[in-house]
């Protein structure tokens, strides 16, 4: 080639996008003619807008670029961190209206009134917008974009695919829109998080294969040889994700222009499936990705390498064998086989081993660097998640014993144990991550202020604390109530008086939330600013002129 | 049918289980990997 300019040509991700989208408008411009449901309709004109919207940026960047993007500058990698930076400032945003939607639905627990008495704002309606917002929404978004992150940084090699990362980050955050607005308007499968109905399904498998895809081809073009334990742990939270994702919801529409579908099997078979889902979206989606950030942020952070590789490979390999046949302590005392329960307890015990061998990874990292905490509070926030992970998942063993399950199942000790896991351990995990990847992405020395990241840390902490103990008490109080007999053989109370028992620890448990909430208003305040008027960080090094070929 | 595949189930299940872990733990352990880990765990630290 004698000359820079390559000439300009539609590459095939840009044509494999635009074809993609032009079905998905096809398909919405059928629901939006043909359906009877306005739910239904308005998520096909949602869905309408924002593929025609899709194509027209693609065309858009593409009569805009200049040639094609190289994978390397100056004998550097050429990363592409639009979709992380994306992704980061989605993950924000969730988290916020998540977690206060979380707060709204515990105040309306303590006050009844606040549910408005309109069918849009009941509980029911809200508890899964607040449950798929955290999860799916914030703890989503920050596993794709980390993990674009982590993987590209790790392999040295830019994203495979070229705009399909875009692509992954913007369909997944429609995905997001449309469950959402789902849930409010009425549109559900009734499965614990799971859900959002058959289209939003197919299309989010949509996107998460383009995600694998997008994941395993910079895999394949590495440059070092070796693959990171934490890519491991990424790729187990996609492969696993995608197949617990298909086989739950292997689902028939009543109809192409209907909203609402049934699961080709039903009863006891339904349940299983179910909750052989619903656990892994815990131990997949919430330990196996999280656990791949920790083994990239914390050595990050604390500048050292991770306490014992060899730990971190027996601790993946027994993490993914076990967790996937945790799932029948969700259903003891039911009409799943008792062997199977059994086997779900047996299994959940065993998961003692690769929770504490992580745990120990993670916080024995520090070693010889403890000082670290006093003076960073981003890093006393990631060890900190640890130690709640280290904490939740030696609970919930402890809860999938068949005896202790039979005072904790239904009431609000799960409630607690879920937020001990979600809020200390993913949601610190998270704001870690967040605290190191914003200065990063858009190069900047450091964060605005430190002094706000302690902040942060300590009224969400005192939120957290809270939140757990009240549970814990108001939970174990409600399940010894239900069990409680009067000497002629009644029972001593009725539902209503457990309720009434519960409502001062409402109160406190919604005043732990608000805590939280406010910790991260903080932080977006910290992160925004970070971006806005932080300190530029030098160049890494002085990027050479492109010399002309000769 | 349902009778001997819980069987199957329940035992060789275990044993299948056991080989992998022990599988894993062997290649963690293995001496001549040590060197490879120990640059692996570098990674996250050379970077640019």
């Amino acid at each position: 080639m004698t000359h820079a300019q390559a000439a300009k040509r539609f590459s095939w991700d840009e044509g494999g996008i635009i074809a993609l989208l032009g079905l998905t408008t096809l398909f919405c411009l059928f629901i939006v003619a043909k359906t009877h449901d306005s739910a239904f309709a308005f998520h096909g004109w949602l869905g309408l807008i924002a593929s025609i919207g899709g194509i027209f940026a693609v065309v858009n960047g593409y009569q805009n670029r200049k040639g094609e993007q190289p994978e390397e500058v100056g004998g550097l990698p050429n990363y592409q961190m639009g979709p992380v930076k994306l992704g980061t400032f989605f993950s924000v945003f969730w988290g916020i209206a998540g977690f206060a939607a979380g707060l709204y639905i515990a105040l309306q627990l303590a006050f009844p009134a606040l549910n408005l008495d309109l069918p849009w704002t009941t509980f029911g309606r809200l508890r899964p917008l607040h449950t798929s917002a955290v999860i799916f929404a914030f703890g989503g978004n920050v596993l794709i974009a980390t993990s674009l992150y982590v993987v590209q940084r790790t392999c040295r090699a830019r994203t495979a695919g070229g705009l399909w990362p875009w692509f992954v980050v913007w369909g997944y955050n429609f995905f997001i829109v449309i469950a959402a607005t789902g849930y409010l308007l009425g549109i559900t499968q009734s499965k614990e998080y799971a859900e959002p109905e058959w289209y939003a399904d197919l299309w989010l498998t949509v996107v998460w294969v383009a995600y694998l895809l997008v994941f395993l081809g910079t895999i394949w073009k590495r440059k070092e040889p070796h693959i990171y334990v934490a890519n491991w742990f990424y790729l187990a939270f996609i492969v696993t994700i995608a197949m617990l994702h298909i086989v739950n919801n292997l689902t028939l529409p009543i109809s192409l222009t209907e909203p609402k579908s049934y699961i080709v099997w039903s009863g006891v078979q339904d349940a299983m499936t179910q909750w052989w889902y619903g656990h892994n979206a815990v131990g997949f989606f919430l330990t196996a990705g999280f656990l791949a950030i920790m083994y990239y942020f914390i050595p990050k952070r604390a500048e050292r390498p991770v306490y014992s590789y060899r730990l971190s490979i027996v601790h993946f390999w027994s993490l993914i064998f076990i967790y996937i046949w945790a799932g029948p302590h969700h259903l003891h005392y039911t009409a799943v086989p008792q062997w199977a329960q059994t086997l779900g307890m047996t299994f959940s015990i065993m998961l003692w081993m690769p929770s504490w061998g992580g745990m120990i990874n993670g916080l024995m990292t520090l070693s010889g660097a403890w000082d670290k905490l006093r003076t960073d509070p981003v890093l006393r926030m990631l060890v900190v998640s640890v130690a709640f992970y280290g904490m939740s998942t030696f609970e919930g063993p402890l809860m999938s014993v068949r005896a202790v399950n039979s005072l904790s199942h239904y009431t609000d000790w799960t409630i607690g144990h879920v937020h001990s896991g979600a809020l200390g351990w993913v949601g610190y995990i998270s704001f870690g991550a967040l605290y190191c990847l914003v200065p990063w992405l858009w190069n900047k020395r450091e964060l605005y202020s430190l002094k706000l990241v302690a902040w942060h840390f300590w009224i969400s902490t005192i939120g957290i604390v809270l939140y757990i103990t009240s549970m814990w008490v108001s939970g174990i109080m409600q399940g010894l109530m239900w069990r409680a007999y009067t000497r002629l053989g009644f029972l001593e109370y009725s539902f209503i008086e457990t309720v009434e028992a519960m409502e001062p620890f409402y109160v406190i448990r919604a005043l732990g939330g608000a805590l939280f909430l406010i910790g991260a208003l903080i932080m977006a305040y910290n992160l925004w600013m970070t971006v806005r008027v932080g300190e530029e960080a030098e160049e890494p090094a002085a990027t050479p002129a492109l010399q002309p070929a000769e | 049918m349902y009778e001997s595949m819980a069987q199957f189930a329940q035992t060789f299940g275990l044993v299948y289980f056991f080989l992998i872990f022990a599988a894993a733990v062997v290649y963690a352990l293995w001496p001549s990997n040590r060197k490879r880990f120990d640059a692996a765990a570098e990674i996250p630290l050379r970077e640019e």
